[in-house]
């Protein structure tokens, strides 16, 4: 691997550009792996980064149907946080932050992390004292967070509306100084990169079509370009996770939903945070291109078609002009759908499963984006040792058997 | 938006209606006498079909009805609605 300095910049400068290698290998998978990882996303990418990195296991696949980052990595809103309200949520996502501040560093890439601040407004009293009661959890998990004042809120970003005759108007917020967003495709390039210079095979085109089983043991993958052998299987797939478990022969506590984002005409700086609403619904931070990038909820019906309805753009538009009277005038440039995978306590699932040697990590919902290093960190540990990191043991499919379920349903004041 | 077509009242926006979820899914008669798991599987696990999937959905902005569509959760094409515990009615959309 060429690291990237500026010295290799200004050497490659004096040639053109013309001489840069590739980031990464595109190499016909062998016949065997000691871990197959299925899907390219970030998380698998992270997964297969870890195993190498940490574990010393570079005989791995990561086994891609598209491309590169070409699911749910490349379609969220790319926002980042850790101001979750449970335990072990705020655990997992606060370890995934720590590594997100390191990232760029460790795998000599740019992932453009931006800790903006993400701000979470209140609307009506009882936002308000569920607020006070999450940022009181949150702080004392040790994770940065603090309340606002609506002047406050209006000094921070003085495009919003704090006047008290909104339908919903604002009464306070919190806000998480080390949230912000990061460059979503730069953050599974940069795994990507990492994890082939360490000898991960990273074979995109590449669908998984069945799992092999012997006597309750995972034995390989059948894939549209042959059968690969594998010792251990981690599916790290978005979107498709009850269709991976069910080539597996068992069910999941999922549903498929689409959901949706959108962005608008570049315009000059307005927003420097990020600014979610559950109350009103819709959350919006503004790309270094200008552009604002906007979400909210779910379609409610099951889908795997990565689009959804129109009168969903429609309601967070009415809360987004609503916010921000301003941005009325702005026309959308585009919007697009993507697969997300819901548990009943809106947590994942990084856990074995009742296949030996296969494991899942999916069902991240709404918000998979801002957990990606954290994700991959604990299940790469997961997989190499066959019991499941400290991290990720909270979020194993036996919950939905014990009861011991991590309702993040409020998820730290917002949808993602 | 989908347009559905509800058995009682005919072809309606989507939105005039609220969505059940996976169709098919009984209530156990005897659910003391289940394990955990067999409960666990009852309410949580779920097909979460790619393709043809029966599903349940009510007009809540309407009749306030429940009934069954299959729709394909790949191209979103729906047809054939069905009505829980009673005779087909003759839908007038």
């Amino acid at each position: 691997m060429q690291r990237y300095s500026i010295f290799s910049l200004a050497r490659n400068a004096l040639t053109g550009h013309r001489n840069w290698p590739q980031a990464w290998r595109s190499p016909a998978p062998k016949p065997e792996y000691d871990v197959v990882i299925v899907g390219g996303g970030g998380h698998g990418l992270a997964t297969a980064y870890y195993l190498a990195a940490e574990h010393g296991i570079a005989n791995v696949a990561v086994l891609e149907k598209g491309w590169l980052g070409g699911g749910n990595t490349g379609r969220n809103t790319t926002i980042i946080r850790s101001n979750y309200l449970w335990d072990e949520s705020a655990a997992i996502y606060e370890k995934a932050l720590q590594l997100y501040e390191g990232l760029s560093r460790e795998l000599n890439f740019n992932i453009m992390l931006s800790q903006r601040g993400v701000l979470n407004l209140a609307h009506n009293e009882h936002d308000l004292k569920e607020m006070a009661r999450r940022v009181r959890a949150i702080r004392g998990n040790g994770i940065d967070s603090e309340i606002l004042s609506p002047a406050e809120i209006k000094k921070l970003v003085p495009a919003i509306n704090v006047s008290k005759d909104m339908r919903y108007p604002i009464l306070g917020a919190s806000l998480q100084r080390r949230g912000g967003v990061a460059r979503h495709d730069a953050v599974a390039w940069g795994f990507a990169r990492g994890a082939d210079a360490r000898g991960v095979d990273i074979v995109q085109n590449c669908e998984v079509t069945g799992i092999d089983r012997k006597g309750g043991r995972v034995t390989g993958v059948r894939t549209s370009l042959g059968p690969i052998k594998a010792g251990k299987v981690g599916v790290v797939v978005a979107g498709h996770a009850s269709v991976l478990a069910g080539m597996a022969g068992f069910r999941l506590p999922i549903d498929s939903h689409p959901l949706q984002a959108m962005v608008s005409e570049p315009i000059k700086p307005i927003l420097d945070c990020v600014v979610m609403s559950n109350a009103v619904h819709v959350y919006v931070s503004q790309s270094d291109k200008g552009e604002l990038v906007i979400g909210a909820g779910i379609d409610s019906f099951n889908s795997y078609a990565q689009r959804g309805s129109w009168q969903i753009i429609e309601g967070q538009m009415g809360a987004l002009v609503e916010l921000f009277p301003v941005f009325s005038r702005l026309r959308l440039m585009r919007s697009w759908g993507g697969i997300v995978d819901t548990c009943p306590d809106a947590s994942p699932i990084l856990s074995k499963t009742p296949v030996e040697g296969l494991y899942f990590n999916c069902g991240w919902g709404t918000g998979g984006f801002k957990a990606t290093p954290g994700s991959g960190w604990a299940f790469a540990h997961t997989i190499a040792r066959d019991e499941p990191h400290p991290l990720a043991a909270p979020f194993s499919l036996d919950r939905f058997t014990t009861g011991a379920l991590i309702d993040e349903h409020g998820a730290a004041a917002v949808a993602h | 938006m989908l347009l559905i077509r509800c058995p009682y009242c005919g072809l309606r926006d989507e939105s005039e209606f609220s969505y059940g979820g996976e169709a098919d899914i009984a209530r156990p008669l005897e659910p003391e006498t289940l394990t955990d798991a067999e409960w666990a599987d009852y309410v949580f696990l779920r097909t979460n079909t790619k393709g043809r999937f029966r599903e349940q959905w009510v007009h809540a902005h309407g009749c306030g009805r429940w009934f069954t569509l299959v729709r394909d959760t790949v191209t979103h094409a729906h047809g054939e609605t069905g009505v829980f515990g009673g005779v087909e009615p003759e839908a007038d959309g």
